[in-house]
């Protein structure tokens, strides 16, 4: 097959902040994106014509539950103009010079995919348009299409694509900045609500997941590591092990995680011993008898003693002093304090937290003849590539990867230790092999979300004017460098809106392995930075809403010479229109009744929520309704997957609220869901999720939905019981989710 | 030892002790039924045993020799079960990793109480996480299927 590049990809719209919201993994998985992107694409590639009328496109990008299997190929089919009914959907394997970048993360399929794979579509449709013009002798500006056929209006003349297919594929393709694209009026596929394409086989119980994966003679593998990271195996009694029913290995696995000041997401492989057996269960069944001695602190002196109580006294200790680093500052802060006629002092808190993906972490490898398969939930399958060819010395050529549906994401799959260790157990037992984590595995060895605190003071004037504002994160890392996401940007809001201002963090040491979790970053400084302001409001008497527009309004001061990081007017649009349609200004002030705002920019996407709660005597809190009001640009490509997405992050954001993960003897305290308490059916809010449509390109709904949610929330309950959430789970200000 | 799956009786090999979920997943090759937790904290692994759900990762295969088992496969041929039809046409799934538990879940519901309220809705439910958070969906759904007029906004 003719496989001519031709489509330059375009610039990546809007993605150049949001990526400095990551570490490593997925800003490599860009890199090769950036790379290939040069390369560009070709509709030969994502597209297979076939002569009964159906077409195939494959979509490119891992599907982790956001929806990318339905939304990408609507791209293509909406330019290649065909019927949705003719369109399969077959899911691209990992090759980057021919798709571009593949990953899922950073809300970033939609503006990276935007413009490039509708360019695809319109490259291919101008094929057809051109091999029935010759095939009929006609000029081609006199062809138009529909529903996948060529028609010649003068001379009543229509064929199908099908019937032109075989002399298409030999045609040279055209320029593609030379294809025009429809315009927005004439869409047919693109802002119309679709079904998930895999709904069928989801709901029918098809194997469709990672942990379905079967290959012929495949053994199955557990993988025991230290509940102390990167501890040791002294010794195990791996003979008896081996003689439990079905168990075919059992070995230890040195590891290769190094000493290092700040641990990586993805540091290396955890030692451990893995157990292989003819079904996951025995496997599992013959950990129980395992008894190891681990050497707990071989992988830092510092291991064993971590706990969230000594962390919590360092930053309380930390919390009094200035930041050591600092991060940005304008104006004369102390002076600015001395001249406040009000200053309001808070601090605020958040735990790790754990990804917790419904279906457990696994990979499933195969090794023939030196070359290595490997079927992965991977949200950056490249990058995973990468690191099992650097682990396991092979070269990455050698390696083959098949993109499986997650059992969701969440960030989680950014990382691919998984994938290393299926790897490295199958080149060991010499028989292809699925690793798959039990949950308990999944809760001690996650790449958690950081947990902060934040002292936060502001100085107003006499007007309720915020003159002064200083915020000060204790976090984890070494002197100005910090954990993976734990890290926070000068650009935060009111950063640059008020004229005396500092930022600034101090790190704590943490032997752990931290990362991105859904909305990285914005996930916690949504709720500290809006929950303050709140506070700020009421001491100057002002309603919140005014007080934030009255910020957004302010011209960004260039003292720093940054781009103040989102688009104010934005935001302030979806907070006018949330306000408006939650009668926020007429809301309802009655004793265990309240409601909260707050807004959010992240990942390109402005979102403002209001929340309505009822507190009980008991301290129960039951969210009756949310407004969210989200900003991503001129086109919702599909509405049922955008609202999902929206009602996804609403949910996400109060599990957000009402868990967490605490250190105890080095060890993860909590083992499994009954100690780790998602939201289930009865936490389920009404939800009135609107659109804002702006004249922006299309930016993704994954995570700008999430961060605002958990502020309006906590802003909710403190109008309906005086009392204010500084800490996360609510549960440490004595209230729960009824 | 000998079931009852899906109105098919078949012979396993299996200790008495293995859970139902990996006699099905593995010797039965239905893979609908998914591992989450283990404990039967999170759903993903529900089935009907004798029309009740039951969590088939605590429940051993020698506790439902006798009994009459449906998992997700064997609802309907190609997802014509009205629970089925239903989440299609509310298109609730998102990774749909706990989906197949989720229905289960809703057809036991439906057979004992044919119209159910939010409140037995969220009662009957409790015991299915969805990670993703389709609950919205999943209730708009069940409503459907009860021949309700769907809640949702």
């Amino acid at each position: 097959m003719n496989r001519r590049h031709f489509l330059q990809m375009t610039a990546l719209a809007g993605g150049g902040f949001a990526l400095a919201l990551y570490e490593r993994p997925l800003a490599r998985a860009m890199g090769a994106g950036q790379q290939a992107a040069g390369q560009g694409l070709s509709p030969r590639a994502f597209l297979e014509i076939h002569s009964d009328g159906t077409v195939t496109i494959k979509s490119k990008n891992p599907e982790i539950g956001q929806g990318v299997r339905t939304m990408l190929p609507m791209l293509i089919a909406e330019e290649l103009d065909v019927d949705w009914s003719q369109v399969r959907v077959a899911q691209a394997e990992l090759d980057e010079h021919a798709f571009g970048p593949q990953f899922a993360g950073g809300s970033m399929s939609t503006p990276m995919n935007w413009e490039p794979l509708r360019r695809v579509g319109a490259a291919a449709r101008q094929l057809m348009i051109t091999a029935a013009a010759r095939r009929w002798g006609v000029p081609e500006g006199e062809c138009s299409t529909a529903a996948g056929k060529v028609h010649h209006a003068t001379s009543q003349r229509s064929v199908s694509y099908g019937e032109v297919a075989q002399e298409a594929s030999s045609l040279p393709l055209s320029d593609a900045s030379s294809i025009k694209l429809k315009d927005a009026r004439d869409y047919r596929i693109i802002g119309k609500p679709l079904p998930n394409v895999d709904n069928a086989a989801i709901l029918a119980g098809k194997p469709i997941f990672g942990v379905d994966v079967k290959l012929p003679g495949m053994l199955y593998a557990v993988f025991q590591k230290c509940s102390v990271f990167a501890g040791k195996v002294k010794t195990a009694n791996l003979d008896h092990v081996r003689t439990m029913p079905g168990v075919r290995h059992a070995f230890v696995v040195e590891g290769t995680v190094k000493q290092a000041p700040i641990v990586g997401s993805d540091p290396g492989i955890e030692p451990g011993i893995a157990i292989v057996a003819d079904s996951w269960w025995q496997a599992q069944a013959a950990r129980k008898a395992l008894k190891v001695e681990w050497d707990e602190v071989a992988g830092s002196a510092s291991a064993a003693a971590q706990s969230s109580a000594a962390f919590e006294a360092q930053a309380q200790n930390l919390l009094k002093q200035s930041p050591a680093h600092t991060i940005r500052s304008n104006g004369n802060l102390d002076s600015a304090f001395q001249n406040a006629a009000k200053i309001v002092e808070a601090s605020y808190s958040y735990p790790f937290l754990n990804h917790a993906t419904l279906e457990p972490q696994n990979a499933t490898a195969r090794f023939n003849g030196g070359k290595l398969e490997i079927w992965t939930t991977s949200q950056t399958p490249g990058e995973g590539r990468r690191y099992v060819a650097q682990q396991l010395g092979i070269a990455e050529s050698d390696i083959t990867v098949h993109l499986v549906r997650a059992g969701g994401g969440f960030g989680r799959r950014l990382m691919n230790d998984y994938m290393v260790e299926a790897a490295w157990i199958a080149r060991e037992a010499k028989s292809p092999v699925q690793v798959m984590w039990s949950r308990e595995d999944d809760f001690a060895h996650d790449a958690f979300r950081p947990g902060g605190w934040h002292g936060l003071k502001a100085g107003l004037d006499a007007q309720g004017h915020v003159t002064a504002w200083s915020q000060h994160l204790v976090t984890y890392g070494e002197g100005e460098h910090t954990a993976p996401t734990a890290d926070i940007s000068g650009d935060e809001f009111p950063s640059g809106r008020v004229p005396n201002y500092l930022i600034g963090h101090s790190a704590m040491p943490l032997w752990l392995r931290t990362g991105p979790m859904r909305a990285p970053g914005a996930n916690a400084y949504a709720f500290v930075g809006q929950s303050f302001v709140d506070e700020v409001a009421l001491a100057a008497a002002r309603d919140p809403l005014d007080l934030q527009l009255e910020l957004l309004a302010t011209p960004v001061a260039n003292g720093s010479g940054r781009p103040s990081g989102f688009n104010a007017e934005r935001l302030a649009g979806v907070l006018r229109q949330v306000a408006e349609e939650s009668n926020w200004r007429n809301r309802v002030r009655a004793p265990g009744r309240g409601m909260g705002i707050a807004a959010y920019s992240c990942h390109s996407g402005y979102c403002a929520e209001v929340a309505e709660v009822a507190v009980d005597a008991e301290n129960r809190i039951r969210v009756n309704q949310v407004w969210a009001v989200a900003d991503v640009g001129r086109q919702i490509i599909n509405p049922s997957g955008a609202r999902a997405q929206a009602e996804g992050g609403i949910l996400e954001a109060l599990g957000h609220m009402n868990v967490e993960i605490t250190l105890a003897g080095g060890r993860v305290e909590q083992t499994n869901y009954w100690q780790y308490h998602l939201p289930r059916m009865r936490h389920t809010p009404k939800m009135h999720i609107s659109w804002r449509i702006t004249d922006n390109p299309p930016t993704g709904l994954g995570e700008p939905v999430m961060p605002a949610a958990i502020p309006a929330v906590c802003n909710a309950i403190f109008a309906a019981t005086g009392k204010r959430v500084r800490s996360l789970p609510i549960t440490q200000s004595g209230f729960s989710l009824a | 030892m000998k079931l009852t799956v899906n109105e098919k009786t078949v012979q396993v090999e299996a200790s008495p002790d293995t859970p139902l979920l990996w006699v099905l997943r593995d010797s039965l090759d239905l893979r609908g039924a998914k591992f989450g937790c283990g404990v039967g904290s999170c759903g993903a692994c529900t089935v009907l045993v004798d029309g009740r759900p039951v969590r088939s990762c605590i429940t051993p295969v020698s506790a439902v020799a006798n009994a009459k088992i449906t998992t997700i496969e064997g609802l309907s041929a190609e997802g014509a079960h009205p629970v089925q039809k239903a989440w299609q046409q509310e298109d609730v799934p998102q990774c749909g990793y706990c989906q197949s538990g989720q229905i289960m879940a809703a057809v036991a519901l439906l057979s004992r109480t044919p119209n159910p309220t939010d409140e037995q809705i969220d009662t009957a439910m409790q015991g299915n996480l969805c990670r993703c958070g389709t609950y919205a969906r999943i209730r708009s759904a069940i409503h459907r299927a009860a021949g309700q007029t769907a809640l949702r906004d």
